[in-house]
Order: C-alpha cells, then sequence, then structure tokens
C-alpha cells in the first residue's frame, strides 16, 4: 500500500530507541524488576540502578545527582517546575507573576495559563523577534520582584530558534528569581550544562535523543522553592512521588550519556545535509521562507512556510509519496488554526497555514534528501493548485 | 481480478456503510486511501456534530488502522460554512426549505474532497452511499437506484455529473443494509453495530429551529397567518419555522384541520387552507442536473421523487431552455416543497433533477 519504506524526516517528533539503550533496559523489566522502594535485594538492585542512572543524568548536566527528578516525559518536566515553583513562590513570598516567551511549547504555555485561571497569577508574554527569540534585556525590564518564575524554551519545536539563555539565566540569577528552560529538543543537539547555562530548572524527555518514551527528567537547582505535583510516595525525595519505572530511566541515562560523547559527530553530520536541503528547497520553491533562525537553530532542524499552501493537505502528500514530515505541531484532525509560534513570529494567516518542519536524525542519509528536494517542488506546486 | 495500480481515496465517516465500502475496496485489491472531511460545527456543539465529531474520527482512524490503510482529515471547515451552512440560512429566509445534503454533495464531497483526492493520485473516489453506477453503449456513465431500495440514495446524488462519476465508485450499492452489517462483522470491523447516522450533520442533536433561533435570528419575524380566502387566523413565530402541508404546531383553533399551503416572503405571512386546498398536481424544477449532460429532446413520462423519502409519482417531464423542466403529476401531490429536489427515474435510471421553485413564481 504505502511505499515499503517511508523517509522519516520527523525527528523532531520523537526518534528511534538507540539499540544499546534497549539493551540497557532489557534487564529491568523481568530480570532486576524489584520496586526502588523494597527493603528486601529485589529493591536494593533496583534502587541501585536507579542511582546510577541519577548519577549519569547529573554528570550530563554537570549538577548534583540530588538535583535530578524522574519524571514520566518532558511534559511532566514543564509542569513541574512551572506549577510545582509558582505554587512554591506563592506560597512563600506571595510572588504572583509569570514570564514566559510567546514562544514555549504547550506543556509550557497551557501550564501557565492554568495558573492563572486558577490561582490568579499575572501572566505577561515577552516579545520576540522574527527568529521567534528573545531578547535578554527585555527579560531585565520585565522582571519584578514579584515574578515567581521565568520560562524560555531553549530550542524552539516549531521552528529550530535558540534562545540565550545563559545570558537571560545570568539576568534572572542577579535578581534571584527562578528561571526554567524547556530543553526537550535541545537536549539532543546542544550543551545542558546547567552551570553555564545558569538555570534553575531544565526539563529534559529521554525519547528525543533515542530513548524510551514515558520518561523525563527535570533539574532542579538546589535551593530553588519546589511543591511536589504528584503527591504520593516519597520517591524523588519528595517532589515526585511514584514507583520508579527503572528500565526507562535507565535507557533515558543511556540515551543521555551517548548523545553528550556524541554531540559534535552527530550534529556536523546533520547540518551538512540539513544545510543542503534547505538550500534546494529556498531556490527551488516559489514564495517560501525558512522560519526560524538561519544560524542559531537545532543542526538537524529545517523549517519552512510557503504561502497559499495548506500545510495538512502538503503533509498528506508528502506522506502518501513516501516522506514522514511534519507541520511543526502535531495537529491530526484537520483544523488548521495557524500555529502559536508562527502567529507570534509575525507571519500573516495565508503563510502560517502552509508550515512544514522537516528534522534529520540518524537514519537520514545524503540519498534522502536529494529524493525529498527532488519531489518536494512538484508536491507544494500541486497542493497550491487545490488551495486555489 | 486484483489491480493495485489503481488507487481510490475512500470518503470515511466513522459509520458502518463508508467503513464496509473501504474494505470490499481493499479486498477488490485497489490502493485504499482514507479520508475524512473535519466540517463546520458551530461553536459550542463541535461533539454534537453527527458525522465528524472526535468520537467519528477516532472510529475511522480505527477502520483505517485495522484495514492497514493510510487516513488523512481534510480540513473543510470554511468551505463547508460558506457553502452549505449559509445556503442552508438563506434558504429559510426565501421562504424555502432548502436540503444542504444535496449541496455538500455537489460541492463539498464531489468537488473540494474529489480534488484533493485528485491530489493524492488517486484514479477513484469512493463512498458509502448506497446507488450503482453503469456505462451506457454511447460510453457515458449512468447513476442507478441501489438494489435495496429502503436505502437507495441516488436521489441525492443526482447533483453529479459525467466528469464526477467517471471516477466515482459505490461499493454498496448491489447490498442490503443487513449484509452490509454481516460484512462489516465479517470484515472484523469495530464500527459493525454502530447506529445508523441521520438528520443534517451540522444541527447536531437540536433540530433546525433552535440552530436558526442561534445562528440567523434576524431570520426570524413573527407574522400573520393568514387562511388561503384571506381573512387572518393568528400569528406565526417566523416562516422558517414551518413547512409545506404541516398540520399540527400551528396554535390556531378551527372546525376543519388545517394546513400550511404556502409561504408569503413579501408579506411574511403563512398561508393555511383546508385539506382540499392542499398539494398540487404541476411544479417547476429550476437548476436542473441532467446526469448525460443533456436534456432529453422531448417530453418524457418518468418516476419521480420530490424528497428524499418520498414514494415515487408518475409524471410528465417537459424540459424547457435556462435548465429548467415542468413536471405534470398524473395524481396531485399534498406536500410539494420549494427547495427541495425533484429528481427524474427512468426505471432504475436516475436522469437528474432541480430545486422545486416557490409556487408563486410558477404562475
Amino acid at each position: 500500500m504505502l511505499p515499503p519504506e517511508p523517509i522519516y524526516l520527523d525527528y523532531a517528533a520523537t526518534t528511534p530507541v538507540d539499540g544499546r539503550v534497549l539493551e540497557v533496559m532489557a534487564p529491568y523489566f523481568s530480570h532486576t524488576f524489584g520496586n526502588t522502594s523494597s527493603i528486601h535485594l529485589y529493591g536494593q538492585k533496583a534502587e541501585a540502578a536507579l542511582e546510577a542512572a541519577r548519577e549519569s543524568v547529573a554528570k550530563g548536566l554537570h549538577c548534583n545527582p540530588n538535583e535530578v527528578v524522574f519524571t514520566s516525559c518532558g511534559s511532566e518536566s514543564d509542569n513541574l517546575a512551572l506549577r510545582g515553583t509558582a505554587l512554591a513562590g506563592l506560597k512563600q513570598r506571595g510572588a504572583n507573576h509569570l514570564l514566559i516567551s510567546p514562544v514555549e511549547h504547550h506543556a509550557v504555555s497551557r501550564t501557565v495559563q492554568q495558573l492563572a485561571d486558577l490561582h490568579g497569577f499575572e501572566l505577561e508574554y515577552l516579545p520576540v523577534d522574527g527568529y521567534g527569540c528573545v531578547d535578554p534585556d527585555e527579560v531585565k525590564r520585565r522582571l519584578r520582584p514579584t515574578t515567581a518564575i521565568v520560562s524560555i524554551i531553549y530550542a524552539n519545536n516549531e521552528i529550530g530558534s535558540i534562545n540565550p539563555i545563559a545570558e537571560i539565566g545570568a539576568i534572572c540569577r542577579n535578581a534571584d528569581i527562578p528561571f526554567h528552560t524547556d530543553a526537550v529538543q535541545a537536549a539532543a543537539y546542544l550543551s545542558v550544562d546547567v552551570e553555564s547555562l545558569n538555570v534553575d530548572l531544565l526539563a529534559i524527555g529521554a525519547h528525543k535523543f533515542y530513548g524510551p518514551k514515558g520518561v523525563g527528567a527535570l533539574y532542579v537547582r538546589s535551593g530553588t522553592p519546589l511543591l511536589p505535583t504528584l503527591t504520593g510516595g516519597g520517591q524523588e525525595s519528595g517532589r515526585r512521588a511514584g514507583t520508579h519505572n527503572t528500565a526507562y530511566i535507565a535507557g533515558m541515562a543511556c540515551a543521555f550519556e551517548l548523545a553528550q560523547e556524541e554531540r559534535a559527530l552527530r550534529s556536523q553530520a546533520l547540518q551538512t545535509m540539513r544545510d543542503h536541503l534547505i538550500g534546494r528547497v529556498l531556490e527551488s520553491i516559489p514564495e517560501s521562507r525558512l522560519t526560524g533562525h538561519p544560524e542559531q537553530r537545532l543542526p538537524n532542524h529545517a523549517s519552512f512556510v510557503f504561502h497559499h499552501v495548506d500545510g495538512n493537505a502538503l503533509l498528506m502528500m508528502l506522506d502518501l509519496e513516501g516522506f514522514a514530515c511534519s507541520s511543526g505541531s502535531a495537529c491530526k484532525t484537520g483544523d488548521p488554526e495557524p500555529s502559536e509560534v508562527l502567529t507570534a513570529i509575525g507571519l500573516p494567516r495565508d503563510w502560517a497555514l502552509g508550515s512544514l518542519r522537516v528534522t534529520l536524525g540518524s537514519g537520514t542519509t545524503p540519498d534522502h534528501i536529494y529524493k525529498f528536494t527532488e519531489s518536494l517542488p512538484d508536491i507544494v506546486r500541486r497542493q497550491r493548485e487545490l488551495t486555489t | 481480478m486484483k489491480d493495485t495500480s489503481r488507487r481510490v481515496v475512500v470518503a470515511l465517516s466513522g459509520g458502518v456503510d463508508s467503513s464496509v465500502a473501504a474494505a470490499l475496496l481493499v479486498q477488490q485489491g485497489f490502493q485504499v486511501i482514507g479520508m475524512m472531511m473535519r466540517l463546520w460545527s458551530e461553536p459550542g456543539h463541535e461533539n454534537e456534530n453527527r458525522c465528524c465529531t472526535p468520537d467519528s474520527m477516532a472510529m475511522a482512524r480505527r477502520v483505517a488502522a485495522h484495514l492497514n490503510i493510510p487516513f488523512y482529515a481534510v480540513d473543510a471547515q470554511n468551505v463547508f460554512y460558506k457553502t452549505v451552512v449559509s445556503f442552508f440560512a438563506q434558504g429559510y429566509a426565501q421562504g424555502v426549505t432548502p436540503n444542504p445534503c444535496l449541496v455538500c454533495n455537489r460541492h463539498i464531497r464531489w468537488e473540494y474532497l474529489l480534488n484533493h483526492a485528485r491530489a493524492a493520485g488517486a484514479d477513484y473516489m469512493a463512498t458509502g452511499h448506497y446507488a450503482r453506477l453503469r456505462q451506457d453503449d454511447k460510453g457515458l456513465v449512468q447513476l442507478l437506484r441501489a438494489v435495496d431500495e429502503s436505502k437507495d440514495q441516488s436521489y441525492v446524488l443526482h447533483v453529479l455529473g459525467q466528469a464526477q462519476l467517471r471516477q466515482a465508485l459505490f461499493p454498496l450499492g448491489e447490498y442490503s443494509k443487513p449484509q452490509v452489517r454481516q460484512l462489516a462483522r465479517d470484515f472484523g470491523l469495530p464500527v459493525a453495530e454502530r447506529s445508523e447516522s441521520q438528520d443534517l450533520c451540522f444541527l447536531g442533536t437540536d433540530d433546525y429551529r433552535a440552530f436558526l433561533k442561534r445562528q440567523q435570528n434576524d431570520l426570524i419575524n413573527p407574522g400573520v397567518i393568514r387562511h388561503i380566502d384571506g381573512h387572518k387566523l393568528g400569528e406565526h413565530q417566523g416562516l422558517a419555522f414551518y413547512t409545506i402541508g404541516q398540520r399540527k404546531g400551528l396554535g390556531i383553533s378551527s372546525a376543519k384541520p388545517l394546513y400550511v399551503l404556502e409561504k408569503d416572503i413579501e408579506q411574511n405571512a403563512l398561508i393555511v387552507g383546508e385539506e382540499e386546498y392542499l398539494g398540487n398536481d404541476e411544479l417547476v424544477a429550476d437548476n436542473i442536473n441532467w446526469i448525460s449532460g443533456e436534456p432529453p429532446a422531448s417530453s418524457k413520462r418518468l418516476e419521480v421523487k420530490i424528497r428524499y423519502k418520498a414514494a415515487y409519482a408518475w409524471a410528465k417531464i417537459t424540459p424547457s431552455g435556462n435548465n429548467q423542466a415542468a413536471v405534470q403529476f398524473e395524481h396531485r401531490m399534498r406536500d410539494i416543497t420549494p427547495g427541495q429536489a425533484a429528481v427524474f427515474y427512468d426505471d432504475q435510471v436516475c436522469l437528474g433533477g432541480g430545486i422545486i421553485q416557490n409556487l408563486r413564481e410558477q404562475t
């Protein structure tokens, strides 16, 4: 039915699990299966694996192991960071101001929206430039003594732009205001050294860097106020209840370690192909634009808008031609609201609806890029004929 | 014969019929692609739209996964609102009883979606409609009644022309509804026991009166109810709320039962009268689509359906210029309703049809 091997170009959505990671995970399903909280030997073995994983993740983040909280995914990490810190700030010092960028992932933007709705926080959005980047001076200008938390995405999922996190972090540090960054996309390709980034909280999710889905972590700088949002047992030093998913946590630790070791290698190979792809697309397709920053962007990430194209229908046609891509924000329902991110960077509706995100990864070859760039112009042309 | 080089898009709805249509085409060896349109829903009533609720879409996805075919949602909200919903409201404003399914079939399913199917490289588009197709000796595609008379949907398909029918497939036309349900079970489709959808998809669980009140309140002007002999009988709540032939719910008392005979838009008056005034033995249909592309050369005695669920009635059809036709029935028809379609049949073959004109304009 479908072409036998559709070419996968959606690594920002998710990645396949690395074979080495899978091997590390295997024993914890049925052999070393104990509950990390149990007294007996089964529990002790599982706990040892858990703490080894914590140490390994901490090494990648350049932090202490007790500053790593394991969660079920990147979204949960973002939720815990924002809800946990905002509510603690409200309780401890009456802080009721939230400062975020308008290009956050929904895991952040919808969480702060709920905090505003339910708890009366005042929500303030920072301006962004045409690449979706935040100016650190704007953060400085808007910080208040009552700011509960500042949250700015490290590398944008839709348009790939990288924010100056270290500079913003230094400003927040000076003012003694908690600073969170969503590093879910960034962790696969950028340094997540929390010391040089000056962050207090940082979220990652394993499946973006060849680990399994369903596991993530939140870095919480020691001393950062945080109320648990998942209450129950005392796991994770009372910061996140729930029986540990040892196999997945071990898998994430392995995948994270590999991402640190192989970062330069992975980035280099992909960036060459990515640059070629961007060049070919922009020169072969009329009325096309790159979205996001041309240089300060994830090395595997290309994103475009095409004027007068229905992005969802474009994805359908690409899929039928054997290319698995994304519009940038996951939407399968056929509801074509222009993305908030593309609106925030100032794109008009007739451009923003025609978005395409192409993200490369471990399985991508120059031949894939060749085939893709050869096919895309005709598909866009046919799609435009349909729209008009 | 298996021919996997032919690609067909099936318009899935998450219901039994379209799911079985897709399964039959897979079985026949087509390359099948499922598509489902996201149609307009009234804001605040998104979960009520009968054919594209999140539930229906999830069901269609499950069916596609079960059949191992790709599935895509196609946005049609704007085009559906502009074409179908506003047509529906405007029809009532003009005092007729519009049939939005006809407009949807012509402009949404068989134009907008068909274009998407063509762009996806499809040779055909299929739906779960009960109707049959046949090629005549001149190479023209004929639209035929379904084998299951009780489910026949050729009435709503009479708006299609040769260009569309040449690319159309109706895999259910030869089956009865019970057979289709059995096929759904045999194919292991998760939809086998789902209930029938009916009524207008975008009206959700309401009747059209509540919908019009919310959406087009300016159209709802109370006015006078007048007997056909001229005297005033009472007040109506808005012409859109009444249909020709209606007896109940008029809110007037009378020795003999009174029926809605006519809507006088200019006077905003509802004209009623006793049973003997009801009905007519002729009508004029406008905007006629002749499926073959050509009207019959002369008057013809044909069977006519004046509503989707009406019985066939014999009449003499006389085509005239401007895509019109005069229809002279052999018996008096009680409920000729302007805005609905009169569809013409030569035995099994649906020849086409047109929109019944307002009685006032027929003189």
